[in-house]
């Protein structure tokens, strides 16, 4: 339990500075700190790049600029993946990938998910890892942070609603170019440098040399293991920090040549939630919303506890197919690492689902049933830290809701921050919203109904959790997956694309254009009978919202899936 | 800022802007963590090689191996037969007959090969790890296996248990203890050549 709570202390601790730092490099009215280092770097990239990054786009220009920057990765990562074999940095001499795989990777990258249908070690060249996959995990979060500091220009920062509507209107939300390149220079690129280092002393590789090749010490085995290495340090920082999750090797962080020691799963673990969380103190700073971003932080954390704290209770418990062969109260250890045991498993489990991460230090798919319910929960609801960026935007939108629902609820007009909530604000929310259930239970039901697709490796009710999870963890932009699903085929690739473009791009930007047509109307002054968003009542009400509309969502297919495999389980 | 309201990014400026950041990223960053990686780490950047007394190399202290003969502690069943780069997990659930079946043959075998009662086995001997090269046992895995190990290699048990205790990385207070087999192995092979 020790290790447990110290991850806990160690993100507080952490986020706390790393906000503040955070908040003073990113805000535009604040003087960023060690601008002297950084503004030459962001002048280069502004200067051969043609942008002028103090013009301010509207909200059609940036999510269009968005969208243009991503098509762009898209096909050059699809293109790098098939073209890898011929490329340099390819020691192990490995193969250009299958057409719909590398378009399921690159799109799977480009949305911030980094599901994996392929096996990294074996089947990405080192050209791939860093130059297309790396560069997306950068990419991808700034870009979700970026979205965000558009909308707390418009709609939540204090200052701009002192503005009338007129100059708020043509202020536009930002510039996407700045904003992504400062946070990638001044927050990402610097804490991901000292985390690689960290990792790299604790044995993650790092080398460019390929595998190393031995022969085992008992000479009664006839085989010989082929060590797969790489520039794996570098890598495997961004992908905890970045709320990415595809790791270099395909089981991920429970290879322990990806999380060797207790101390890297430490540091692995605390950088799930670093940015996150740090995000949330950023941007309570930013806003001046302070006690808005405290009822906000105090629904994330209660979320946090209760799925983690299940989690772990649920995998100390004995794995069924052991009882009876084991020493009795055995923790489930099938898919587990002994350096880690069930609670950092566990922790970590929860940890990756709750902040759309979806790197693993254990095998989901061989969970405790309750524990993989806690996983799917978690991604349902994507919002208990969420993705960087993309989590707050996500609480944003149950936010507008409860106000829809509180406002009606004291028979006010419905209003959000002052400004009105009317039907097309509401017509927006409903879809990004409603956008989830629909695609997930659609392509789940679709693809249990031919079990010729489906690929499921385990019998009954946990099959269709497996597909359940894919789909799900495409559209969370999480990634992990109950791997043993057969999921390298035509049919999966091509419809979680589908999953993953939807779930990135849609949730997104819908809250970019709603907050941009807020901003664009007369502030409504408060009086003493508008709804108060600071008040308890408020922050029970939000999570009440969430809570209702994921369980009215996804209540059935719980049932058939994991509730009822713990049901079966005979104990 | 200045406003533009016709701003509309060229898809040019977009190709120069992935150009300019996928250089950054992509190859800047993982060289320069890399090439001081290896300049400050050399050992753990090129994976933690293990060598014996000869300098030869017989491993990675990160990677599990088989062990079969029964003169060796035997590591987790694996999903991968250890095989590094096919790396995985059974991904059997609970419920799947596979695993159940898979684990009463395992216990059957570790009943006759260490004498030890089913039902009383340490479960990380029983339970496929998450990578299928887990490098470690549990201290107590380790030593159900130490009768065997001692007659196999006519060493007194003493003599095993203080190569456990050598063997076994305790993770401090954030961690499990955790028993290396390879490095358990390899000092009782070095000890049994009459090397320190």
């Amino acid at each position: 339990m020790n290790a447990v709570i110290i991850c806990y202390a160690l993100v507080i601790g952490l986020a706390l500075p790393l906000g503040l730092y955070m908040a003073h490099s990113l805000d535009d009215d604040r003087k960023a700190p060690l601008d002297a280092l950084f503004r030459p770097i962001e002048g280069l990239i502004y200067r051969f790049a043609g942008v002028k990054p103090d013009h301010s786009m509207t909200w059609r220009d940036y999510a269009w600029a968005v969208v243009k920057l991503h098509a762009l990765l898209i096909l050059f990562a699809w293109f790098t993946f098939m073209a890898q074999g011929v490329l340099p940095l390819n020691p192990d001499d490995i193969a250009g990938m299958r057409w719909d795989t590398a378009l399921h990777t690159a799109v799977s990258f480009a949305t911030n998910t980094n599901q994996q249908h392929y096996s990294g070690q074996a089947q990405l060249s080192y050209l791939s890892q860093t130059l297309a996959i790396v560069t997306l995990q950068f990419i991808t979060p700034a870009t979700g942070l970026a979205v965000l500091l558009a909308i707390v220009r418009v709609l939540l920062k204090r200052k701009a609603n002192k503005q009338d509507s007129a100059s708020s209107t043509t202020a536009g939300v930002g510039n996407y170019y700045r904003d992504l390149v400062r946070t990638i220079v001044r927050v990402m690129l610097p804490v991901a440098t000292v985390v690689a280092l960290l990792l790299a002393w604790q044995g993650v590789p790092s080398t460019y040399e390929g595998a190393q090749s031995i022969a085992p010490l008992d000479k009664g085995v006839s085989i010989s293991q082929e060590i797969p290495r790489g520039p794996v340090a570098s890598m495997v920082a961004i992908k905890q920090l970045g709320t990415n999750g595809g790791g270099w090797y395909g089981p991920n962080s429970s290879v322990p040549l990806e999380n060797p020691t207790a101390i890297s799963n430490i540091i692995e673990t605390v950088s799930l939630l670093l940015f996150p969380v740090s995000l949330l103190v950023a941007t309570a700073i930013i806003t001046g919303r302070r006690k808005l971003m405290n009822g906000i932080g105090a629904v994330m954390v209660a979320f946090s506890l209760v799925s983690s704290t299940t989690a772990i209770v649920s995998e100390k418990m004995p794995n069924a197919a052991f009882i009876g062969l084991s020493a009795s109260a055995s923790p489930n250890m099938e898919g587990k690492e002994v350096r880690f045991g069930p609670e950092m498993s566990a922790l970590w489990a929860s940890w990756t689902t709750q902040t759309s991460n979806g790197s693993v230090n254990a095998m989901h798919d061989s969970f405790n049933p309750v524990g993989g319910l806690v996983t799917l929960m978690d991604m349902f609801v994507n919002v208990t830290f969420g993705g960087i960026g993309v989590g707050l935007i996500g609480y944003l939108l149950y936010l507008m809701l409860a106000a829809f629902i509180g406002s009606l609820m004291i028979g006010r007009a419905p209003e959000l921050l002052g400004k009105p909530l009317e039907s097309r604000e509401i017509r927006w929310i409903s879809v990004a919203i409603l956008a989830q259930p629909l695609t997930i239970l659609g392509l789940t039901a679709i693809t249990v109904a031919f079990p010729g697709l489906a690929g499921t490796s385990n019998p009954a009710f946990h099959g269709l959790s497996q597909v359940l999870y894919e789909y799900t963890s495409a559209f969370a932009n999480n990634g992990s997956g109950f791997e043993g699903l057969g999921d390298d085929t035509l049919w999966w690739n091509l419809t979680a694309v589908v999953a993953l473009l939807v779930g990135r791009f849609l949730p997104m930007l819908a809250p970019l254009a709603i907050a941009a047509w807020l901003a664009e109307k007369r502030t409504a002054p408060s009086g003493r009978g508008s709804l108060n968003m600071d008040s308890g009542a408020f922050v029970g009400l939000t999570a009440g919202v969430i809570v209702i509309i994921n369980l009215l969502s996804f209540l059935p297919v719980l049932f058939l899936g994991p509730v009822a495999e713990q049901l079966t389980s005979g104990f | 800022m200045t406003v533009s309201m016709t701003t509309r990014a060229s898809l040019l400026t977009s190709l120069r802007m992935m150009v300019l950041l996928a250089a950054l990223l992509g190859l800047l960053y993982p060289f320069v963590v890399t090439s001081l990686s290896e300049v400050v780490f050399p050992s753990q950047s090129r994976g933690s090689l293990v060598y014996d007394e000869n300098g030869t190399i017989v491993g990675s202290a990160l990677v599990g191996q088989p062990f079969v003969g029964a003169e060796y502690f035997h590591g987790r069943p694996s999903a991968a037969n250890y095989a590094p780069d096919q790396v995985s997990g059974s991904n059997l659930s609970p419920g799947n007959a596979t695993l159940r079946e898979r684990a009463l043959q395992e216990a059957r075998a570790i009943e006759e090969r260490d004498g030890v009662t089913i039902g009383e086995i340490p479960v990380d001997l029983l339970a496929a790890s998450g990578s299928g090269i887990d490098p470690h046992i549990s201290p107590q895995a380790a030593l159900i296996q130490v009768p065997r190990v001692s007659r196999e290699r006519n060493m007194p048990i003493t003599e095993v248990k203080n190569a456990i205790s050598s063997a076994t990385e305790n993770g401090g207070i954030v961690g499990q203890p955790a028993v290396n087999v390879l490095k358990l192995n390899l000092a009782l092979d070095e000890q049994a050549r009459g090397m320190p």
